[in-house]
């Protein structure tokens, strides 16, 4: 009886310090990922693509894309308001917090970089800044949230690198397999497992 | 060993009555009121979080109404949670947050758990 003591409040401690750490992961992981939102950001990229043309130093081409982003941010702002909201909980303000200060800095990061790309006619290398960027906001910023989210952010991020190795021509095809394609892809997942 | 392991995880006696009532019959008492399931969420989820609601709780925790007040009762009167009651609009919002003494009982039991398990460790 002695002898099986130890074993037992051994197994027994660890599952504990299990269930404490399992509890503090779901309280801290920010879950409000739009699903649905990402496959309409994803459509709405697919149309931008095809009407953006392939003239990737053109204003028209920057303008349209830059419009598509903030269209973007509209319907994720959306999105998670409503899945927030759906649950029957307000977005938790610390993990929204925590997700914010990971996922916005690369994003930042990304818009002073677009200017200094436009203004020196690297319009062409856009699309393989902006998917490792995308990219890597959602991997850091996916450290607060559910597991989906880093590896959305991993493929982006490998997309992007494909970018990089690739000849400028691809770029069309890039964003619209990035940014449609993956949205899309990922969004139907998140929709189907994460709730919505 | 049994020994080792059942000297490091003495008595932590909670404040509250009732509860810490059912002492005798294992060798290792541990604080009961966080040692319990729901009660050991409730603690755990806003030692990451300032502030949690009612609802943010009842959905982390995937439990009724009923089952979360009574023991977010038991914790409350311990004082290891405090709770506010407000209104958002018309609908009342009840917020929880953990006490200081409340983060000090989740440690106490964390560092239980860890000196149970070094000291059943095969060295």
């Amino acid at each position: 009886m002695v002898r099986e003591r130890p074993v037992l409040l051994h197994d027994h401690a660890a599952e504990n310090l299990r269930f404490i750490r399992d509890a503090m992961e779901r309280a801290a992981a920010f879950t409000a990922v739009p699903g649905w939102g990402g496959v309409t950001v994803g459509l709405t990229a697919l149309v931008v693509a095809a009407i953006a043309g392939t003239r990737y130093d053109s204003f028209r081409w920057l303008a349209a894309w830059l419009i598509e982003a903030a269209l973007a941010v509209a319907i994720a702002v959306v999105a998670m308001t409503r899945k927030a909201g759906r649950s029957g909980a307000p977005l938790l303000a610390a993990p929204t917090r925590r997700f914010a200060l990971a996922y916005l800095p690369p994003l930042a990061a990304g818009a002073v970089l677009t200017a200094l790309f436009a203004a020196n006619g690297l319009g062409p290398r856009l699309p393989a800044m902006w998917l490792l960027l995308y990219g890597t906001a959602l991997t850091s910023g996916g450290a607060f949230s559910v597991r989906i989210v880093p590896i959305m952010g991993a493929a982006f991020m490998a997309l992007g690198i494909v970018a990089v190795a690739l000849p400028p021509e691809y770029g069309e095809w890039l964003m619209a397999a990035g940014f449609g394609g993956l949205h899309i892809g990922f969004g139907l997942v998140i929709a189907r497992h994460y709730g919505g | 060993m049994a020994d080792r392991a059942a000297a490091k995880v003495r008595v932590e006696r909670p404040k509250a009555k009732g509860e810490a009532q059912k002492s005798g019959q294992a060798a290792v008492r541990l604080d009961r009121l966080i040692h319990e399931r729901l009660r050991l969420g409730i603690v755990s989820a806003l030692a990451v979080n300032d502030r949690l609601t009612f609802n943010d709780l009842k959905r982390l925790l995937q439990t009724t109404d009923g089952n979360l007040s009574v023991h977010a009762r038991k914790l409350e009167d311990a004082s290891y949670i405090a709770c506010e009651k407000s209104f958002d609009g018309r609908l009342p919002r009840t917020e929880y947050r953990l006490t200081a003494g409340g983060r000090r009982a989740l440690e106490k039991y964390l560092a239980h758990m860890e000196a149970i398990i070094k000291a059943v460790k095969p060295s």
